[in-house]
């Protein structure tokens, strides 16, 4: 237990201040004289660090690392340097939403518990806000009380709901909501769905044939598919990622949970491998919680301790 | 996508060919690869460094004491990456630790979403099968419909749940629980809790007062096995404020490398006691150490394999086959003792299944060794005179008829066995390393298999 004891109290005892030390480490790299010299081992490492711990990931650690390298440093600060190829990143993904065909339906689909219903509750409040008329469809028909959930969500957000009817199929719900949205004249429909391991193959199977049957009922459906991805996930989100793109055809990402001191920093590695955008940012519990994706915020706040 | 760390280790250690001691230089060669293999199975980096060290420590032992018994250099840092962690896990084969308490009071908490309400109903379900009797109580006022969540859990596994109508204050609804179980004899109380952020002060305070309230003897934290470089913050702030007694790993029915709990089980210094594996209230299971470890490593059943082989293979044993295989005398005798060796750590094709890479490679699934091909090739050895099997170049064409024929087998199949042994031997001097299955090199297994395969 001793080795234990030891490694634990260097953890939690120094609570090293990773972002502090990159602050001290940049600034005396940018200072004046320094400016035009190139980075030192010191540096870089120090901004690894940062980027590994809000879980950027190796490889896409050392490709911004090699490419804030490969700048010129020719007066501009290193923060500055760093900040932009991460923007970059994003940038290059950016793209609007291409929706020919109305009702818009929005899935919303990820792995167990990382905030699908939520996002559902504050997206269809930030809609509705912004003048639309939105529609909730519950289609997890699958977790504990996971419609019960949904339903209060609806009410806080004074918006519509259809629920499954009894035994019925998920795609049967997604089936209804999008023939009573027509019919009430609902735009768009944002589909909760039940949160599913993306290793297994009939649950990923189920959301091909959500996809099958929207798309039937309004073509081009669903026009948008979000995956919610927890702030907190490491790695494996690239995996989630590049998997519910290939089933369900994800074209954005939620980032939830940011209101923590996780960075959720996998989406730079996801933008860059899949390009895939960040569309908006999970930060709190209650209904405004929800913000559409500033990469300038998102970029200051990987460089933020919040601890 | 990622490469299991034994490969990386392989290719690392290629440049010590005919080496069988560990070099300086080939562990910090070996270090770089299992940094960058801990790194992307998401353990923290800080715990990163420091297992590095202790790694680093031990690997420089056995420099100076020179070789692990029967492994090659790969394998023997592997063994002592693995025995680390296994350290760092502790012994313990998870499960509670017995408690006189009555009613045991057991509180779960952790962030959002990690699996908490799910948990309390397995765990209940486990105790029952266990022979206890609990009592489910839900503290979460907070997330919609949380306390339905807990009740119809409770009605799918059978369990009671205390749900007093319109209490809607957490520790007034599991001081409640607790006074209910009491009242009514159930001897485990399960309080399930609101998730929260640990920097969320107000709803921390608030776990405090449920936990002074139900003196609960068991704090289990329960964690994502998904979960990246922030456990330890969350993890490390959890048992600052409340003393976590164990924690619950779940989601590991996906295809997260787990790294997590190597860093929350460093932060927070006490065993993993059960695993979450699916969404059903079956899947949860006490939890194996040793699973997680190859897991983390990406390593399959490699790690049971070099037990196995420790096991099966003594010291001086190894030491005989190694200098041996150094001084290019390795013969057909020692091919027989090497088979009889294989055959000691038990059936063929669960060693070959334990071999990452090499279960799922069609080309072995189709021509699977078999155990009567061994016992073949070991009739062929046995066929021949002392110095057959010392010189295997003196076996000309009649000594071959006599062979097949005492062996009941045929002249091709003594030529198959005889050429591929050539083979088998200058690679083994290439490798430098330990022969055939158990030693390293995906080619060099290839060719112990070809030799043993089962081909008409
Ligand atoms: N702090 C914080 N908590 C969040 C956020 N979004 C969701 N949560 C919480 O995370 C937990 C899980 O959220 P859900 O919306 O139920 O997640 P889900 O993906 O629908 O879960 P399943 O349907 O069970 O897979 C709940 O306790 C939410 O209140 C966020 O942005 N910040
Ligand atoms: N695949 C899988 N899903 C799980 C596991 N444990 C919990 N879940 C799911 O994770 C989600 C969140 O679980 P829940 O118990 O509500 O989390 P809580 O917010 O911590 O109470 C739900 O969809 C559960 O079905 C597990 O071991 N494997
Ligand atoms: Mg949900
Ligand atoms: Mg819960």
């Amino acid at each position: 237990m001793s080795v234990l004891n030891r490694l634990r109290d260097s953890l939690t005892r120094t609570k090293q201040q990773i972002v502090d030390r990159f602050d001290d480490i940049v600034r005396r790299a940018d200072e004046p004289d320094r400016r035009s010299r190139s980075v030192d081992v010191d540096t870089i490492e120090a901004l690894e660090e940062v980027l590994i711990s809000a879980d950027v990931g190796v490889a896409a650690t050392d490709r911004i690392v090699a490419a804030v390298k490969r700048r010129p440093r020719d007066g501009s600060s290193l923060r500055d340097l760093v900040k932009q190829e991460i923007r970059a990143v994003f940038a290059a993904v950016d793209r609007p939403l291409a929706v020919t065909d109305r009702p818009k339906v929005t899935l919303v689909v990820g792995v167990n518990g990382t905030g699908k219903t939520t996002t559902v509750g504050k997206l269809a409040n930030l809609l509705k806000n912004d003048g639309q008329r939105p529609l909730i469809c519950a289609a997890d028909t699958f977790r504990a009380a996971a419609v019960e959930q949904l339903e209060i969500w609806a009410q806080r957000a004074g918006v519509d709901m259809v629920r499954a009817r009894e035994g019925s199929d998920p795609a049967a719900v997604v089936f209804d909501a999008i023939s009573s949205g027509k019919a009430r004249g609902r735009d768009p429909i944002l589909v909760d769905t039940a949160g599913r391991l993306h290793t297994r193959v009939n649950l990923m199977n189920e959301l091909e044939k959500i996809r099958r049957i929207a798309g039937r009922e309004v073509a081009g459906a669903p026009q948008e598919v979000l995956l919610v991805l927890d702030a907190t996930v490491g790695q494996n989100g690239v995996t989630q990622a590049r998997e519910f793109m290939g089933a369900a055809g994800v074209n954005g990402i939620v980032l939830s949970k940011l209101d923590g001191t996780a960075k959720g920093g996998v989406a730079v590695a996801i933008a860059t491998d899949l390009n895939l955008p960040i569309r908006y940012v999970g930060v709190g519990e209650t209904i405004d919680d929800l913000v559409p994706f500033s990469a300038d915020e998102y970029v200051e706040g990987l460089f933020e301790e919040k601890w | 996508m990622f490469e299991s760390l034994s490969t990386r280790l392989q290719d690392v250690f290629k440049s010590l060919r005919g080496e069988t001691r560990l070099t300086p230089d080939a562990i910090e060669a070996a270090l770089r690869e299992i940094r960058l293999a801990l790194l992307e199975a998401d353990v923290n980096f800080k715990v990163v460094k420091a297992f590095i060290d202790r790694v680093r420590d031990r690997a420089m032992d056995t420099v100076d004491d020179g070789i692990l018994r029967g492994l090659v250099p790969s394998q023997q840092v592997v063994k002592i990456v693995r025995d680390e962690m296994v350290a760092l896990f502790g012994n313990a084969e998870g499960g509670l630790q017995p408690s006189a308490k009555r009613p045991r009071v057991i509180l779960l908490l952790g962030l959002q979403g990690a699996g908490k309400t799910t948990t309390a109903g397995k765990l209940g379900k486990w105790l029952t099968k266990q022979g206890r009797h609990p009592l489910l109580v839900s503290t979460d006022v907070k997330r919609p419909a949380a306390i339905e969540q807990l009740n119809v859990v409770g009605r799918k596994a059978s369990l009671r749940v205390h749900d007093p109508a319109g209490e809607l204050e957490p520790v007034a609804r599991a001081r409640s629980a607790v006074a209910e179980a009491n009242n009514l004899g159930f001897d485990v109380v399960i309080v399930d809790t609101a998730g929260r952020l640990h920097i969320d002060d107000e709803l921390m305070r608030e776990l405090i007062a449920i936990k002074d309230a139900t003196d609960p003897s068991d704090r289990l934290f329960v964690a994502d096995a998904m979960t990246g470089q922030d456990a330890i913050k969350s993890a490390g702030e959890f048992n600052a404020r409340v003393g976590v007694t164990g924690v619950v790993l779940t989601k590991l029915d996906g295809d997260a490398r787990g790294g997590a709990a190597l860093s929350v089980v460093s932060v927070v210094g006490v065993p993993i006691a059960f695993a979450g594996s699916g969404e059903r209230l079956e899947d949860l299971e006490p939890f194996h150490p040793e699973r997680v470890v190859s897991r983390v490593l990406g390593m399959g059943d490699v790690l049971s394999l070099i037990e196995k082989a420790e096991a099966a293979i003594t010291e001086e044993d190894a030491e005989r086959l190694e200098e041996k295989i150094r001084a290019n005398e390795f013969t057909l005798e020692d091919f027989r003792d090497q088979l009889k060796t294989i055959r000691r750590m038990g059936p063929l094709e669960s060693i070959i299944g334990m071999i990452p890479g090499m279960s799922n490679m069609k080309e072995l699934a189709e021509n699977k060794p078999d155990e009567k091909q061994i016992s073949r090739v070991e009739a062929i050895i046995n066929s021949m005179t002392v110095e057959e099997r010392r010189k295997q170049h003196i076996i000309n064409g009649s000594r071959r008829k006599r062979i097949a024929k005492g062996s009941g087998t045929s002249v091709e199949e003594v030529n198959r066995l005889l050429k591929q042994f050539v083979q088998m031997q200058k690679m083994l001097k290439q490798l430098g390393g330990m022969a055939g299955l158990t030693g390293g090199g995906k080619k060099a297994r290839r060719q112990a298999t070809q030799m043993l395969r089962n081909r008409r």
